[in-house]
């Protein structure tokens, strides 16, 4: 919302600078975004009367002018304009004169003629014929108003004005218009308001509107008060400068008298208003109803809307002839023509106006004040106001009496005024009478009875809470002081699994991986790139019903493509090695509405070297810093983003921790990624739920371990997991460990078989082994291997 | 044999002396003291003498090898450490040529920053709660009083699954679900995902991140949202950050504040980064408004609350000066690694 200071300087005193009324107003709750300067970007025009002209002796349609400008000497000036005749005023740009858009005007020469400054047209002032009627666009502003030469042309005109942007909040409506802020701007500086009544003289000629028109609201709900008045004789003209201009530096278009008074009305009032040509109206009847089946109206822009039945419309006895709150139909549309005039002054529900305005598609100045909720209790001033100004302007006779048709509350509320408990909330302790005083200027009456009296236009008054707020808000919150709340003192707490995430991360960076964040929606056209096939649950995601397009339409069910796009843009931007992860939820479908969102680790790299038996190893590391002990790696065949032969899933128990492995290098080339990509995905609950918070100590070794390296020789199919579980099952307590830490194919190991070196780790926690002992438990193994597995010793 | 022994010792001693490395020392070694040594040879000849003179001249030949064996010995030390010398000095590095990388990963900095103001929170008694991202429009909205057509409602700003359930624009759900379960005293924060139907661009994203605090229990005042707020600023951008509270409205609060800190980079002298202001608004905060209290089981006769709600990638991009949201969710490496 703007506003022009000088408008407001109408109702309250404004003495201060721009900057201290932007700060002073912020701080009492109507917050300044900014302010312009309107006719700052004009110097060194003033009036200039031209005293003489000759013909330019190079040119056949230049003139030489003298121009008096309130000099000593009178300027010559050079025009290539047709329009001057001596003895006009026109605006007379200076040497060093500035014009809007930075243009600079300098005495020089015109065809070998000086000229000692320049004849402006309208145009170059940056106004338009709306906003000067009787000028021309093509040629020089001759000027019509009471001026004298020398005088500043921004004065002449009335372009000079402070332009401030106001941010609004929702619960103030009453604001949006320009008494509203003139009265937050008198409470805000202590000064008074100077409210005016509008007063509409009887014309006592015996006419009433009754005989003019009839009104009828059929839906109350959407329409609960609507006011009329009828203007007859009317002269329809341009408005006088002081409206223009007024209009003008508003950002309103004038147009002529009876629309600019409507617009007036509405920045001054807050009230949106509109006028009907009363010969067009069929019937004499306005009727306020939801429109019928089949019916469109064709509105002011010349646009044609079909309506639907939930769209209020104002009708005559046949047709719709204004689009409730939003615009009017060019079927009643105020022309040269019009005699007669019915103003409306309506109030409409919000919600039916927004709903409309969005599905006709039409944004209007009267649609977005009447969305914010307008208080029924302007419709009547603001219509009288309307009429008050057809008089003062001489455009027409207003007919004596009015319609109005309400249904709403437009009496004060009356509210209990707990001061004691403003002050509880506030932490303050001011008086009955200081809070009193603060809160009369706002049209907030303390009754004395322990009541607050609220003007209809303050709705939003409604609590203990409201009331301390304007309370708080005139005082000044930074008035307030400072304290610290007084509650019980207590630890603040990580819950377990929060401990557990901050681990992870601490880990993973550890490990050099470098946290992402990536989009929590993404494009369906990711799980083909995954390779996610077309009956696999993961597609079956929730859906955004209004997405910002296709590529941010889905709750995600994996991580695993936003994390191969970010490896990708790295890849792209040459790193040479990458290791990123992400802590983030998916999103499954549940059996309630809601979805089930499950926190998952994402990581992955490519480069420096490494392969999937390095992220096995950031595995191992990971899930012995969170102390998950119990657990399996097992091959993992059937992920369809991974590598078939290079992929295995995390088990604890039954319960499936997650899954790591080389990337598909189908889904990495969808990626743009041709090089090999390895990533994991990690479940966060699930690895919570199976890790154990606590730590038992394990006594150190006392006795000796005897350590034997044996070379097998296996098919290339079997596991080195075929071979520890055989080692767990025939070594029993005696075997610490075996591990497998060397592979051979090639010379001296057939086809089809390769050669695995294994440690294995012997030792009894009651005495010491004997080298017999461990030799014949090694035998023993080695027997059962070839026995059950084929396994031999390699020789 | 005196004579004899005597120029043995004054041989050796040369020899000793000259010996350039270990080997040629244990030639010398050999030479004089070796089974077939020119000293051994002086001690297996003895029997050619008397038997008064062989203790005398078999102590002094004793006395000479000892003498010998110790000057071998030194000369084995100085020739040893002279060879590590000179190993070391060949195994000389140039410490200027570069390291071999050892990158440790970096923490997202939203996630830093989130963590320094979950320290300060917890140091202060408050509890870390989180809830869903995809929430019912009861709890996102209806609970937290916002009126049925507020705008921010809007399909143009709320991203909805159905028509009652949405992408939560806001972490405040997350204070509904604490107070529904729990009677004050509460003392919580919820830092979280939240989203709104923005178009990705330098101060926008459709997905970004909230830091929520509630504080609910008998009188608690402005005046503490104040201070509490006060202290915050204080202990995320230094002693020296003042704070500014103006009248705002928002829904679920009321009275309501709008929160500016003085600028990080002017100190409130005013710059490019406040644009001259020198204040930076940095988060909404108020009281918690009666009717989402009544709304969850608490009496607002009886207790009262305040709440904030902060913004972390506005903090992340005060903080460290980014001027582009976008590249918080770009996840370039060479960004992320300057945190």
């Amino acid at each position: 919302m703007k506003a022009p200071l000088n408008w407001l300087k109408e109702y309250v005193d404004i003495d201060c600078t721009p900057r201290e009324y932007a700060e002073t107003l912020t701080h009492t709750g109507t917050k300044v975004e900014g302010y312009e300067l309107l006719g700052e970007d004009i110097t060194g025009v003033v009036v200039g009367k031209v005293l003489a002209m000759e013909r330019h002796p190079d040119s056949d349609h230049m003139w030489i002018c003298s121009v008096d400008v309130g000099a000593e000497a009178p300027l010559q000036i050079v025009t290539g304009a047709q329009n001057v005749s001596v003895g006009d005023l026109v605006p007379a740009c200076l040497n060093g004169a500035h014009l809007p858009g930075g243009k600079v005007i300098k005495t020089g020469k015109l065809r070998g003629v000086l000229s000692e400054g320049m004849l402006c047209s309208i145009g170059e002032l940056g106004l338009t014929v709306h906003d000067f009627p009787y000028a021309i666009e093509d040629g020089i502003f001759i000027l019509q108003e009471d001026c004298a030469p020398g005088d500043d042309i921004r004065d002449v005109c009335l372009l000079r004005d402070t332009l401030v942007e106001f941010e609004l909040t929702f619960n103030r409506p009453d604001c949006l218009s320009y008494l509203g802020l003139a009265r937050e701007t008198a409470a805000s500086f202590g000064k008074p308001l100077r409210l005016h009544k509008p007063e509409v003289r009887p014309s006592g000629d015996g006419d009433d509107i009754s005989k003019y028109i009839s009104v009828k609201v059929e839906d109350t709900e959407k329409c609960p008060r609507y006011s009329a008045k009828v203007v007859k004789n009317v002269k329809i003209a341009p408005s006088p400068l002081w409206l223009r201009a007024r209009l003008r530096s508003a950002g309103v278009r004038p147009i002529n008298n009876i629309v600019d008074i409507t617009n007036y009305v509405m920045l001054e009032y807050g009230q949106p208003m509109h006028a009907f040509d009363y010969g067009c109206l069929s019937s004499k009847k306005i009727i306020v109803r939801t429109a019928e089946p089949g019916e469109s109206i064709t509105t002011l822009d010349g646009n044609t809307h079909p309506l639907s039945p939930d769209m209020l419309c104002i009708a005559d006895g046949e047709k719709p002839v204004a689009l409730a709150g939003i615009m009017g139909g060019e079927n009643s549309e105020i022309t040269e023509g019009t005699e007669t005039v019915v103003f409306e002054s309506a109030n409409f529900a919000r919600m039916n106006v927004r709903l409309t305005s969005r599905e006709v598609g039409l944004r209007t100045e009267s649609a977005a004040r009447f969305e914010k909720g307008l208080p029924p209790v302007n419709t009547v001033p603001a219509l009288e106001r309307a009429c008050e100004l057809v008089q003062l302007l001489g455009c027409g006779d207003v007919v004596d009496g009015m319609i109005d048709v309400c249904t709403a509350d437009i009496n004060s509320t009356v509210i209990p005024f707990d001061w004691k408990r403003v002050n509880e909330l506030l932490g303050t302790s001011l008086t009955f009478e200081q809070q009193a005083e603060l809160l009369e200027p706002l049209d907030l009456h303390a009754d004395g009875k322990g009541n607050l009296i609220v003007s209809p236009y303050r709705s939003d008054v409604v609590t203990t809470a409201d009331i301390a707020e304007e309370v708080a808000r005139l005082y000044g919150y930074n008035n307030i002081e400072s304290t610290l709340f007084k509650s019980e003192a207590k630890e603040g707490k990580y819950t377990e699994e929060q401990k557990f995430v901050r681990t992870i991360l601490s880990t993973m960076t550890a490990y050099g991986f470098t946290e992402i964040y990536t989009y929590s929606f993404i494009s369906p056209k990711w799980y083909d790139s995954v390779l996610i096939p077309a009956d696999s649950p993961l597609r079956d995601c929730i859906k955004l019903l209004n997405p910002l397009g296709d590529d941010t339409s889905v709750m995600r069910t994996t991580a695993l493509p936003s994390m191969l796009d970010a490896i990708s843009r790295n890849r792209n931007m040459r790193a040479q090695e990458c290791r990123l992860f992400e802590n983030a939820c998916v999103y499954a479908k549940s059996e309630s509405d809601m979805s089930d969102e499950k926190k998952v680790i994402t990581a992955a790299f490519y480069g420096g070297g490494s392969d999937f038996y390095d992220m096995k190893g950031y595995i191992e590391g990971l899930l012995a810093e969170v102390n998950l002990r119990d657990y399996t790696i097992v091959a993992e065949t059937g992920n369809p983003s991974y590598h078939p032969g290079r992929c295995a899933a995390i088990y604890s128990g039954k319960r499936l921790i997650g899954v790591f492995g080389q990337v598909h290098p189908t889904a990495a080339a969808n990626f743009g990624l041709e090089i090999p990509v390895y990533a994991a995905e990690i479940s966060v609950k699930a690895a919570f739920t199976a890790h154990s918070p606590d730590r038992d100590y394990t006594p150190l070794a006392v006795y000796p371990a005897i350590e034997r390296d044996v070379a097998l020789i296996m098919d290339d199919a079997q596991t080195a997991e075929e071979v520890y579980s055989a080692a767990r099952q025939y070594g029993g307590k005696t075997l610490e460990s075996i591990e497998a830490f060397d592979l051979y194919k090639g010379k001296g190991v057939p086809d089809g078989k390769k050669s695995v070196a294994f440690r294995i780790t012997l030792r009894r926690s009651d005495r010491t082994l004997s080298d017999d002992e461990a030799d014949a438990m090694v035998s023993k193994l080695l027997k059962k291997l070839g026995e059950t597995k084929g396994i031999t010793l390699r020789i | 044999m005196k004579q004899q022994i005597n120029k043995i010792e004054i041989s050796a001693a040369a020899e000793i002396a000259a010996a350039a490395d270990t080997q040629s020392l244990e030639a010398v070694r050999i030479k004089y003291l070796g089974k077939k040594g020119a000293l051994t040879a002086i001690l297996r000849g003895m029997g050619s003498l008397t038997p008064e003179e062989r203790p005398v001249i078999g102590a002094y030949a004793n006395t000479v090898r000892g003498k010998i064996e110790e000057e071998i010995s030194a000369r084995s030390e100085s020739l040893k450490s002279a060879s590590l010398a000179s190993a070391l000095e060949n195994e000389k590095l140039d410490v200027t040529m570069p390291a071999r990388k050892k990158p440790l990963g970096r923490l997202h900095p939203i996630t830093q920053v989130e963590n320094r103001m979950k320290e300060i929170f917890v140091g202060l008694g408050f509890d870390i709660v989180e809830g869903p991202e995809i929430e019912s429009a009861y709890n996102n909205f209806d609970a937290l009083n916002a009126p049925a057509d507020h705008p921010s409602r809007d399909r143009s700003d709320t991203f909805y699954i159905t028509d009652d359930i949405l992408l939560r624009t806001q972490t405040s759900p997350v204070q509904i679900r604490a107070m529904q379960g729990k009677q004050p005293p509460i003392r919580i924060i919820s830092p979280g995902r939240v989203y709104r139907c923005d178009e990705v661009d330098a101060t926008h994203s459709p997905m970004f991140h909230q830091l929520e605090g509630l504080v609910i229990d008998k009188n608690i005042t402005l005046g503490d949202l104040k201070g509490l707020l006060e202290l915050w600023a204080k202990a995320m951008f230094g002693e020296d950050t003042k704070t500014r509270f103006r009248p705002h409205n928002f829904p679920f609060t009321e009275p309501s504040a709008e929160v500016d800190v003085s600028c990080f980079v002017c100190g409130g002298k005013g710059c490019r980064l406040c644009k001259g202001e020198g204040w930076i608004e940095l988060l909404g905060a108020g009281l918690v408004h009666p009717n989402v209290l009544a709304g969850c089981g608490i009496d607002p006769q009886i207790y009262s609350g305040l709440a904030f709600g902060i913004g972390i990638e506005r903090v992340v991009m005060r903080k460290y000066n980014i001027d582009d949201m976008r590249h918080l969710f770009e996840n370039d490496i060479r960004f992320l690694g300057q945190f």
